[in-house]
């Protein structure tokens, strides 16, 4: 898997704030009893969102303890998947795919854009230090090709205009909206559909 | 084409909203307690008699599958794990029916829990479909309200909790043992079969793991009858298919048609075209990028499904069709692809862990026409080794592609690479000289 790095400046101390603590406790009530070591992943995730979308080593001894399983273990897992960001990540973390159905139609480009725009390289915090930007592989959406994920949201259909325009709108403070940018809905074909038109014209 | 009323998935662009009474407005939930009454057996026979086979990539019959659980439940539990980890390149149609067919999936869930004595039920979704598992996890709670699962759920006398679990980030969980290892809290990692799933599988009970879009059919199939379903496509290759239509096409789409449809009426009729006309098609991936590529000759008639995709010596896999033209760099393209199996790979087996790497150094080397001529046989001797060595099918899947890549472009790839160290005397690039005669001249 990928290789990730540990962030030199750790936090000395980490805690589930009651937010995350409550939802922790319904994680757990998932599993059968004794087999609370599922809930790591979803821990995980919990703490990365409290930490500013970044896992310090402290959050996973805590997770250890909580579950009550060896923290090695907890390592393991924050190591092996690469949804967790072991070091701090931009406040708006793009994410753009790059593997080949994306690559077809110009994720490249995308790239391009984010090296000119964001930073020379990747996983490194723009000037505002808001943004930062890495290549993923296949992020399961394919027929909206190119697309990319920041965050939790999807923006798909794009082309290196409209990420500029992307990422101009997040440098003035504001949101952009998820979803597809070539005016189409969801995944059918455009301008060319010919299936469930009764459902369509309903 | 397909009749819109033979169509499963009736929501597949979101046309009238995924909230229950949309969702009922479909036809979901109507008379699944009369399905449930007619019992185990009924079920599992008119599944087996559908003819219904995986989505997920494998295509193994479904009711034959179920037929594996213990008839009795014994002192484990048993369960139902839905992998919703969809993350094979060019394939995304288990998201639409995520975020938009959720009923369907919710009950698929409640008839197969049934079938297989499972009172609970995991979907495992992979973690960067965070707003689709939220849109689930909507329809769930609304299942819940309504008293269509949990506790006596349609007061038919049976208990069903279902439970999302997300990933986080690894192809390789999509694998169904890795998928278990990762649902217990542990790195996603294959494990050995035998013992199946079916008899130990997750927490050491029996287990059974089924695709989204195989479970979200068997609704529709079970209310309309095993015939319907039955007489569309051909023989072992029944019923409809989410076909994913991705790369250089004019329109790219997800599409529900008849399983069996000729390849080329897919890309002409749904997706509009190659971009550039047919004439310009170089190759297309017929199955997600796992599955060995296929050049213009082959998909002028082929068709798609399971056994015809054997026959042409690929596999129908997720349906995740790839369009590649001619003015894509074929060798790059599958070098790309290469990269993502490296990236992939658990590192659990050396031949894949290792084997996975040297094919994408090669293969980039080969792109920039920086290779000798014997090393594309030296490339196919590397795929060989991996395929059938390693404990899960990824050794394949990251194997497949390159070897599908050197049966038809060959001569491509010849063409390219003319590089001759031996004539230019370039000895000091180190990996064309053995090492150990380096060591010998220094001596």
């Amino acid at each position: 898997m990928s290789i990730k790095k540990i962030h030199k400046e750790q936090p000395e101390t980490f805690k589930f704030n009651d937010k995350s603590m409550e939802a922790a406790n319904k994680i757990v009530s998932n599993y059968p009893e004794g087999k609370q070591q599922s809930a790591v992943m979803a821990l995980l995730y919990i703490a990365q969102r409290q930490n500013d979308n970044w896992i310090p080593l402290q959050a996973m001894k805590y997770i250890a303890k909580f579950l009550e399983m060896p923290y090695i273990k907890v390592y393991e897992v924050a190591t092996f998947y690469s949804m967790y960001n072991l070091s701090p990540v931009g406040k708006y973390f793009f994410q753009i795919c790059t593997t080949t159905p994306c690559m077809l139609r110009g994720a490249y480009d995308l790239v391009k854009v984010c090296k000119n725009k964001i930073s020379e390289k990747e996983n490194v915090l723009s000037e505002d230090g808001k943004i930062s930007w890495m290549e993923v592989e296949c992020l399961g959406a394919c027929v909206n090709a190119p697309m990319m994920q920041v965050n939790e949201d999807y923006y798909e259909d794009l082309n290196d205009k409209k990420l500029e325009e992307i990422i101009e709108t997040i440098y003035q403070n504001k949101i952009p909206k998820p979803g597809s940018y070539s005016g189409r809905i969801n995944a059918e074909p455009v301008n060319n559909r010919k299936t469930l038109l009764e459902n369509k014209n309903a | 084409m397909l009749k819109d009323e033979d169509r499963i998935f009736q929501n597949l662009y979101n046309d009238s909203g995924a909230d229950i009474e949309s969702a009922k407005l479909r036809n979901d939930w109507n008379g699944t307690k009369d399905i449930l009454e007619k019992g185990r057996e009924w079920i599992i026979n008119e599944v087996k008699s559908s003819e219904l086979r995986g989505r997920g990539g494998a295509g193994f019959p479904t009711g034959l599958k179920w037929s594996f659980a213990p008839k009795e439940v014994g002192s484990r539990p048993h369960y139902l794990v839905i992998n919703a980890d969809e993350s094979e390149p060019g394939t995304c149609k288990d998201r639409d029916i995520l975020r938009f067919e959720p009923h369907k999936l919710i009950e698929g869930c409640l008839i197969a829990s049934y079938a297989v004595n499972a009172h609970k039920c995991y979907i495992y979704i992979r973690g960067e479909y965070f707003n689709e598992g939220q849109k689930l996890q909507t329809a769930i709670d609304e299942a819940y309200k309504n008293n269509l699962i949990g506790k006596n759920a349609l007061n038919s006398g049976w208990d069903l909790d279902i439970y999302i679990h997300y990933g986080a980030g690894a192809y390789i969980c999509g694998e169904e043992t890795a998928l278990l290892e990762s649902l217990e809290g542990k790195k996603g990692q294959p494990r050995l079969k035998p013992p199946f799933p079916a008899l130990i599988g997750l927490y050491g009970c029996p287990t059974i793991i089924n695709n989204v879009e195989t479970v979200a059919a068997v609704p529709t199939i079970l209310r309309r009858g095993a015939k319907w379903f039955n007489s569309l496509g051909r023989p072992k290759n029944t019923g409809t298919k989410i076909y994913c239509i991705s790369g250089n096409v004019n329109n790219p789409c997800n599409v529900e048609e008849e399983m069996g449809i000729p390849l080329k009426e897919l890309i002409e009729t749904h997706a509009g075209g190659v971009v550039g006309g047919w004439d310009n098609l170089k190759a297309v991936i017929p199955g997600g990028s796992s599955m060995p590529m296929l050049p213009k000759e082959i998909c002028d008639n082929m068709k798609m499904d399971f056994d015809a995709c054997v026959e042409n010596k690929t596999g129908l896999g997720t349906a995740g069709i790839v369009v590649i033209n001619n003015d894509q760099d074929i060798i790059k393209c599958m070098a790309r692809i290469a990269r993502f199996y490296k990236h992939e790979s658990c590192g659990q087996c050396t031949p894949c862990r290792e084997g996975s790497g040297w094919m994408w150094r090669m293969l980039e080397r080969m792109a920039a026409g920086e290779a000798t001529p014997n090393e594309v046989d030296m490339l196919f001797d590397v795929t060989k080794q991996i395929e059938g060595h390693t404990i899960c099918a990824f050794g394949e899947g990251s194997s497949w592609p390159v070897q599908g890549l050197i049966r038809h472009f060959k001569d491509e790839i010849l063409e390219r690479n003319k590089f001759d160290p031996v004539v230019k005397k370039q000895k000091n690039i180190p990996y064309l000289v053995d090492q150990h005669l380096l060591e010998k001249e220094n001596a």
